[in-house]
């Protein structure tokens, strides 16, 4: 049915009893994860709202309770040595929400993701998390706007993301997996990592790819797609009319002053690709359903 | 976090590499110390604003080059008191152009050769890189379009660190000999050291030249810093030059709230950066022009809603305000009573557009309905952005 996340996965959230930690995980709670731990370092022994044990470190979460997938809500400052210790804890699946965290921090945790004995995907940072439709919900998006269904949506925004689910599902078409990938210059999945996992589902019949410019995370996944995606995909970049030499927000959304990044280069390269184009933020749904009738 | 020239300069010092002696003055009383630790001889006056094209650009007054090479002290003394106060536009500045605040003062240096080298945050690979060129002087960008093959790009891991076979290669590509291939591995290792002790994104000397006698030096530098780090490094904080950003920048960035200053008449507020593209972009889309970027963030309260009301309003160029809300972290009934109490305290004179959607969607509508405040709901983003280029069409 589904990518990574499913009915079966088993949540350790990292900064549970933090305020942003706190109100999120009650919303998965409320949407049906199976949060079984969480992890705060000096908090370990007490009962997180009456609900969920409190660890001191994410090994005993693992080890006691069985947690199989971490979402991290902590500060930036902490960001990566909350991702190192659930990558040393084998944790096979982590999701940093954190927004604001050092690239030289990233640039270190990116390393570790490369050693030979490493178990871990990273989702993230700076992303709104992952959501299986109908199973399970980690991170901070609204589930309401999600019905379970069979076309994969991966996204380097979060609320943008929000925009083209909601357009699915008013449209009747439900979502297999939602990845936000994250804002980051460095970050753990990549566009093509997801791509290539979708592609890979039996239970996905198409897929969106939201891309924002800067960087080349979309050239890379469309000439991926181009080679060994049959399935449907459509695409749309945001920041089209963003002036070239800044940063729009996102760490890693820019045009370089030379112009490479820019949103008519991501396009072109999809259109090379043979993807259904978005030209509007409002018809990313519509330019999928031109090419997938479900 | 950019920085200027001198500062960059200061810093790479400290970091052994070799520069050119100069001093920097803000006031005339400083031009002539500065001038005085100078012999009577040639001497380079540099005016210091962050953007690039310095010796190409023009003062309003017609005055030509932000960067000059005088003669002797005289002369030095006539350039600084055409550039100090004045304003200097280059290809990177906007034909506004960047009043001039600073100047610096450097000994000239015989010139053999100028090469470029940097070590930077390459957002291709996600990974650090020694960019080096035989190319220097000019906009590397250019030289990696026309000439790819005169790059010299070596990935840096993190963990290892750079070591010396990376200068050694480098230094060899570049076609140094002897003497000089040490003198370079110093000003490599210096620089990176730099880049990663101070979190920097990009730490760039161009031209690194080497002089006549055979010494290689930086001429020119350019440093960006990771503003996500930028709280490990306060010493860095104090180097941060609020003449050059735009003061509802500044602003915003008191109440955490990313805003770009844009030069349209139909300001935005956005929760997320992606959506906050996408919403120009709409905007642009049907023929209006975005005012400004901006992004309240995940967990904007409604002081920080009323504060960027009052940013977006201060800019004189706004005709109307579209506010997008996709709410996941940011609840929905929040930015509405941001809105509400916003409308109190700021005089909304121009159209307001409101979509809401997400979490708590219904509460926030009800509040803005219950408000009495003057404005127009929307239920999609293209409704709401339609609504909005006709409400400035009809009004301007």
């Amino acid at each position: 049915m589904s990518i990574l996340v499913n009915k079966d996965t088993r949540l350790v959230v990292q900064g549970i009893t933090g305020k942003t930690g706190t109100f999120h995980t009650q919303q998965c709670i409320e949407y049906g994860t199976k949060v079984v731990a969480g992890v705060t370092p000096g908090k370990g022994g007490q009962i997180w709202e009456d609900k969920v044990p409190v660890c001191n470190t994410v090994e005993e979460a693992v080890k006691e309770h069985g947690a199989n997938v971490s979402v991290i809500y902590v500060p930036p400052a902490f960001a990566a040595d909350s991702i190192l210790e659930s990558i040393e804890a084998e944790i096979p699946l982590v999701i940093c929400i954190t927004e604001g965290v050092p690239v030289r921090d990233m640039a270190e945790v990116r390393r570790r993701l490369f050693f030979h004995n490493t178990k871990t995907r990273l989702i993230g940072p700076n992303c709104p998390g992952i959501i299986t439709p109908g199973e399970c919900k980690i991170g901070i998006m609204p589930g309401y706007i999600h019905k379970p269904g069979r076309v994969g949506v991966v996204s380097r925004s979060g609320t943008l993301t929000y925009e083209a689910v909601w357009q699915l599902t008013q449209r009747g078409h439900g979502q297999s997996t939602c990845i936000g990938i994250g804002g980051d210059p460095i970050n753990g999945t990549s566009q093509t990592d997801a791509i290539r996992m979708f592609n890979e589902d039996p239970d996905t019949d198409a897929i969106i790819m939201i891309g924002e410019i800067g960087g080349s995370a979309e050239e890379d996944a469309c000439a991926y797609i181009k080679e060994h995606v049959k399935k449907p995909v459509a695409g749309f970049i945001a920041g089209a009319s963003a002036p070239k030499g800044r940063t729009m927000g996102h760490a890693g959304a820019i045009v370089s002053a030379s112009g490479a990044g820019t949103a008519e280069a991501k396009f072109a390269a999809m259109e090379a690709a043979g993807i259904s184009i978005a030209r509007n933020p409002s018809e990313i749904a519509d330019a999928l359903l031109r090419i997938y009738k479900g | 976090m950019n920085i200027h020239e001198y500062q960059a300069k200061r810093l790479l010092q400290e970091y052994g590499v070799p520069v050119p002696r100069g001093y920097a003055a803000t006031n005339s009383r400083e031009v002539e110390t500065a001038i005085s630790h100078l012999g009577d001889d040639m001497i380079v006056v540099k005016a210091q604003i962050h953007a690039g094209g310095r010796g190409k650009g023009t003062f309003i007054d017609g005055y030509k080059g932000g960067v000059k090479v005088v003669q002797n002290r005289q002369e030095a003394q006539d350039a600084a008191n055409h550039m100090l106060d004045n304003t200097l536009v280059t290809a990177q500045t906007g034909p506004e152009g960047r009043k001039v605040q600073t100047l610096y003062f450097t000994e000239a240096c015989d010139i053999k050769h100028e090469y470029y080298l940097a070590v930077v945050l390459d957002r291709e690979t996600a990974q650090t890189m020694v960019i080096a060129s035989t190319e220097g002087g000019m906009d590397i960008e250019a030289v990696a379009e026309k000439t790819p093959e005169k790059l010299i790009r070596v990935p840096v891991s993190p963990t290892m660190g750079l070591r010396h076979y990376h200068c050694r290669r480098v230094a060899f590509a570049l076609g140094f000999e002897g003497e000089q291939v040490k003198q370079f591995a110093r000003i490599l290792t210096g620089l990176y050291k730099m880049y990663w002790e101070k979190n920097a994104m990009l730490v760039e000397i161009n031209p690194l030249v080497e002089t006549t006698g055979g010494q290689l030096m930086a001429l020119d530098a350019k440093v960006s810093f990771d503003s996500n780090a930028i709280f490990q490094h306060p010493e860095i904080q104090q180097l941060r030059d609020l003449n050059e950003e735009d003061p509802k920048e500044i602003e915003a960035s008191k109440h955490s709230l990313a805003y770009i200053a844009l030069d349209g008449n139909i300001a935005c507020m956005v929760n997320g950066a992606g959506l906050a593209m996408a919403t120009m972009d709409i905007i642009q889309s049907f023929g209006g022009s975005p005012a400004n970027f901006l992004d309240v963030g995940g967990g904007a309260n409604e002081d920080q809603v009323t504060a960027a009301f009052k940013i977006i309003l201060s800019d004189k160029n706004v005709k109307g305000i579209l506010v997008n809300i996709f709410g996941g972290i940011m609840k929905c009934d929040v930015i509405a009573r941001g809105i509400v109490a916003a409308a109190k305290n700021v005089d909304i004179t121009v159209p307001l557009v409101v979509r809401l959607e997400g979490t708590n969607v219904e509460a926030g509508k009800t509040i803005l309905r219950e408000s009495g405040v003057a404005l127009t709901p929307a239920d999609s983003l293209v409704e709401a952005a339609k609504m909005i280029v006709d409400q400035v069409e009809k009004a301007g």
